[in-house]
């Protein structure tokens, strides 16, 4: 008798052995793929949509190239989706997670091959990862209390983050960026109030940090282009024709004459919204929407800077920067928060021209301007400061701070290591695999950079066999070296994050014994 | 194929299109029915247990879903066989009616499948083995209620709910911190329960996940969360007391259903109609506000000028909240939906002692958190969780948690887990057989037969050798005449089941008993299966 079907045609069933390896192929395929992005000399990817324009993005962050990935295999689809929520929760690390994830399972293959049960193997890799990270909290350096050292901790912080990015070559500058708007931030982790604004032409070096607001739009013909002690109105209401909003509502004449009488009706409508508007005293008014030419007359008349289709972003920051609120009515001018900066100037990038508020009240918010050769450089720099700030945010709240170079890894494989050896069982085993993928980490970082790996983490174990050692790779000097005083930090938080969610992963991956793929569905043909 | 013919010789057609169609009859039909419910049962086997395996379902469209919950695989599955189609059925009615279980009521149904094929093919009739197993399964269901235990737990003592979540949970990913989060389903059940009346409401108790944190960070609210934010980014993030308005109009003009034009002809009528809106807006506004409303949560969305006077008035507002968290909030903060302005009242308005926005990490994702209300029973449960599919299979596992929660407090009687209860059964059913005269006999042999496939499947999965675990712990309860041995599945070092504390609902075994043998029952009634054949 034929073995009934019981999935659908086109659906498939992979078992077991099958169903394993299927996912450990998936997922190693993926960890090679970012593996040569890790550390300091890791390199670039070009992807190239598959869109209409075929656009090319040039990127070393291993979230950036993840999400632009169609994958097929569902081991791969979960280390994307882990490195999509490190993204989103420390924004940095986004590689390593992928990384670690991997070589776990790299070194779980091994173990099921060597007829481990895969429970045992999830069993082991809980106990090391629970160990691992009380090895990690020991060595924490916790800086909160000295606001100077702090703040050096922040800066280390930075270049280390931005040391793997296209920004290397200034990474100087642009840590002291990052740590600036920062530090400016005073404790929240709200990054909208950095504004980063990005204008091809100059160099990178150009690039800086301004601290009052730039909104990216011109100044209306004939108003003021500069302001000082500006009152300013944020607004978010229609200045083009005020619509009645009662429902039905439609207008019928019968002659031309009324037309105009109706029109003049209208424009006085919104004459008189004008004078509202003038009459809470400003003498600017940003909105949202379009302004039409004539109120924009009016308010030219008035004396008024109008800056009109700022959009929602600006709007909000605007608010958020100087202290106004947003209006939508204007029939109450006296309780009106009204927002204040010292002066509002019309500035030149480039060739481009933009607003500037300088003086604010708020003094949280600042720009970043970026200047670089070319779009491609410009996006892949924004995406490196953008990692550094919300690195740098995050370590602001949790100031625990550990070194960086593959030193973590270090610490932990030797905890991990020692546990190992207390453990009976075969347990013992998957915690030794554990130990070897976070010794895999500092492992590429030396074969990114061209070092020979094998010998320099040999070095490195050895030297962390000593007690309270800071030693890490130099993969400048492509040697061992002292890793506090080279000045290389990373924060705890997205150490710790990497970790927990690289064993998740890899645990959910390791209990899967099944792969079960639906037919895909079909697309209707439009032949 | 059957054909019939009159006296002329021609054929009288029986199936339309008879030529057309594929037919399975008798013995043969039977047997692929078997086959089938087989297949699906061999999948989920090594789910089955703490150490059972999860499985990677892809959806139709490359969406990925892990898990290790029998009906959310079978679901996913999109299997196209009519007899597999009964085994998802199967699984999916034990989901909803005790929501645990439903693993194991498929691979008791398969084991059930399986001794069939064997008594068929030894000549017995198929109706005889449906009667055998229908007998069988009363007997086990009896000594199931024989052999059950009742305790005792209240508001204080959860220990035992805990206890009971906690081998439900042991099977899933999650049973990492199963303790953790068995205790937030406990209190989660324990805080909407009506201990007099036994009921439990689940709808009360919402799940909720948002991906980042760690699974650790899950925590459960006295309250609600909403994932919206205020609608004007310049609202107060935080309000004490609040005195909650739930509305289901619009801030906006009305829209009356009956068709209607306002015809604009004059100047006078266009400078009248623009005072009435202004006006409009004024007055939904000071509404609220007179009714002493002190936040508004709004099904629809809110004109820029609503917004602005909304936010002008010191009044906080959340729009586009969704119709069953509108009904949650109110059901929680003890308010009515107000769905015209005219109609609020003071006493219309919900109460909660915090309403707070929280945001996480580093992108914009913001939650409202509703807390302290008026009627503390309604709770939610937020998971945190590394990726998307943990906290869609975490979701899942608290959902099973819960119900066992549920179960518990409705009937109190537990029995004891780890395939201790189906050995117990299949020593009952099989001392029961020899009583029974006839051919049923065989089947009701069967039936013990197939419960022990339970705690095979469970050694197996753990790693240890089946048979031979299966008829030591056997030998262990006859001599003892203790029906507490199970399969030591985690590697304690006992077989006593009450010692490792597992334990299953009393309802959740029986109705996995029953609803097995029911639809083996039908299965095996099935002689003639018609299908059309592919195109």
């Amino acid at each position: 008798m034929a073995i009934e079907r019981i999935l659908k045609d086109d659906a498939s069933e992979e078992k077991g052995e099958r169903a394993r390896t299927a996912s450990f192929v998936g997922a190693i395929a993926i960890t090679d793929l970012v593996k040569t992005t890790l550390g300091p000399k890791g390199m670039d990817k070009i992807l190239q949509s598959t869109g209409r324009g075929q656009e090319v993005t040039v990127t070393n962050d291993g979230a950036t190239i993840l999400k632009s990935l169609h994958i097929d295999n569902p081991a791969a689809k979960v280390l994307i989706d882990i490195s999509k929520v490190q993204d989103d929760e420390v924004g940095d690390g986004t590689t390593s997670v992928v990384v670690l994830a991997g070589e776990l399972l790299r070194e779980a293959e091994k173990l099921v091959a060597a007829k481990i049960h895969p429970m045992t193997i999830i069993s082991g890799y809980r106990i090391a990862a629970e160990c691992a990270r009380n090895a990690l909290l020991q060595r924490v350096v916790d800086n909160k209390e000295n606001a100077e050292k702090f703040k050096s901790d922040l800066m280390k912080i930075a270049k280390t983050t931005l040391s793997s990015k296209i920004l290397s070559q200034d990474k100087e500058h642009f840590a002291q960026l990052a740590v600036d708007a920062v530090m400016r931030l005073k404790g929240s982790t709200n990054l909208e109030a950095i504004q980063i604004i990005k204008k091809p032409g100059g160099s990178l070096k150009d690039s800086f940090l301004d601290e009052g607001f730039i909104l990216d739009k011109k100044i209306g013909l004939g108003q003021p282009k500069r302001i000082e002690n500006a009152k300013i109105l944020v607004a978010n209401t229609a200045m083009d024709t005020d619509k009645v909003k009662i429902y039905g509502a439609r207008v019928r004449v019968d002659s031309m004459s009324k037309v105009a009488e109706i029109e003049g009706a209208e424009k006085e409508k919104m004459r008189e919204k004008v004078q509202k508007i003038i009459a809470h005293g400003i003498n600017c008014f940003v909105n949202r929407q379009l302004i039409y030419n004539f109120p924009e007359e009016l308010f030219a008349d008035a004396g008024v800077l109008a800056i009109e289709h700022a959009d929602f972003d600006g709007i909000e920051r605007l608010a958020l920067v100087t202290g106004g609120e947003i209006a939508s009515t204007f029939d109450n001018p006296e309780s009106v928060k009204l927002g204040h900066c010292k002066l509002i100037e019309e500035i030149m990038i480039g060739e481009d021209k933009l607003i500037h508020f300088s003086g604010v009240e708020m003094g949280q918010a600042c720009t970043i301007v970026l200047r670089g050769a070319s779009h491609h450089m410009l996006d892949e720099a924004e995406r490196s400061l953008h990692d550094a700030l919300c690195v740098l945010s995050q370590t602001v709240n949790d100031t625990r701070v550990v070194l960086g170079g593959g030193w973590p890894e270090m610490v932990m494989a030797k905890a991990v290591d020692e546990l190992a050896r207390q453990t009976p069982g075969k347990k013992s085993h998957a915690i030794e695999a554990f130990s070897r993928s976070l010794v895999a980490i500092p492992t590429i970082i030396a074969d990114n950079a061209g070092l020979d790996s094998a010998d320099l983490v040999a070095q490195l174990r050895a030297e962390h066999h000593k007690e309270g050692c800071n030693a890490g790779i130099d993969v400048i000097s492509g040697s061992v070296g002292d890793m506090a005083e080279l000045g290389i930090s990373e924060s705890f938080k997205v150490k710790q994050a990497v970790l927990l969610s690289a064993t998740e992963a890899a645990e959910m991956i390791l209990r899967v014994d099944e792969i079960i793929t639906c037919a895909p569905r079909k697309r209707e043909d439009r032949m | 194929m059957a054909l019939a013919f009159d006296e002329y010789g021609r054929p009288f057609i029986i199936l339309k299109e008879q030529d057309q169609k594929t037919r399975l009859r008798g013995i043969e039909a039977q047997k692929a029915n078997i086959s089938a419910g087989k297949a699906v049962a061999r999948i989920l086997r090594t789910s089955l247990g703490p150490k059972g395996m999860d499985k990677i379902l892809q959806s139709p469209d490359g969406d990925v879903t892990i898990t290790n919950d029998g009906a959310t695989i079978l679901e996913q599955m999109d299997v196209d066989n009519q007899i597999a189609k009964l085994m998802v059925e199967l699984s999916r009615s034990q989901d909803y009616e005790i929501g645990d279980g439903t693993t194991g009521v498929v691979v008791m149904a398969g084991a059930l499948l399986d001794q069939a094929e064997r008594l068929l093919e030894r000549g017995i009739h198929p109706i005889r083995i449906a009667e055998g197993y229908e007998m069988a399964s009363r007997i086990a269901v009896e000594h199931l209620e024989h052999i059950s235990k009742k305790f005792d737990f209240g508001a204080t003592n959860i220990e035992p709910l805990v206890q009971t979540c906690m081998t439900t949970l042991s099977s899933k990913i999650v049973n990492r911190c199963k303790c953790h989060l068995a205790e937030i389903s406990v209190k989660a059940v324990l805080s909407v329960a009506d201990l007099d009346r036994k009921d439990v409401n689940l709808d009360m108790i919402k799940v909720e996940g948002k991906v980042g944190g760690k699974l650790e960070d899950t925590e459960l609210i006295y309250g609600i969360t909403v994932d919206k934010d205020m609608s004007h980014p310049q609202m107060p993030k935080q309000i004490e007391d609040a005195k909650i308005a739930i509305l289901t109009c619009p801030f906006e003009p009305p829209k009356p259903k009956t068709k209607h034009k306002v015809d604009i002809d004059t100047v006078e009528k266009f400078q009248t109609l623009r005072l009435q809106e202004q006006k409009y807006f004024d007055d939904m506004v000071q509404k609220c506000k007179d009714a002493g409303a002190t936040l508004v949560i709004c099904q629809w969305g809110f004109d820029d000028e609503a917004n602005h006077l909304l936010m002008h008035r010191n009044l906080p507002a959340v729009r586009w909240v969704g119709g069953v968290e509108l009904e949650l909030i109110a059901i929680a903060t003890g308010g009515r939906i107000v769905p015209r302005f005219q109609e609020l009242t003071p006493e219309k308005l919900g109460r909660a002692g915090l309403v707070r926005e929280k945001s996480f990490g580093t992108t914009k994702d913001k939650m409202l958190y509703i807390e302290h209300c008026a009627n503390s029973r309604a709770v939610t449960i937020f998971i945190r969780g590394g990726n998307k599919m943990m906290i869609e299979e975490t979701k899942r596992s608290i959902h099973d948690a819960l119900c066992v929660a549920r179960n518990l407090i409705r009937n109190n009687s537990i029995v004891y887990g780890g395939g201790s209860a189906e050995i117990s059964c299949s020593i009952a059913v099989e001392a029961a057989a020899d009583k029974y005269p006839g051919v049923e006999q065989y089947a009701i042999r069967a039936f013990a037969d197939a419960l022990d496939s339970v705690p095979m499947a469970l050694a197996e999965n753990s790693g240890l050798q089946p048979i031979e675990t299966l008829s030591e712990v056997k030998s262990q309860q006859i001599k003892e005449n203790n029906p507490h041995y199970g399969i030591d599945c985690n590697d304690v070092g006992t077989n006593d089941m009450r010692q490792q504390d597992v334990f299953e609902t009393l309802i959740g075994k029986q109705q996995q008993i029953l609803l097995a043998t029911q639809v083996v029952k039908m299965i095996l009634k099935i002689d003639d299966v018609i299908s059309p054949s592919d195109y």
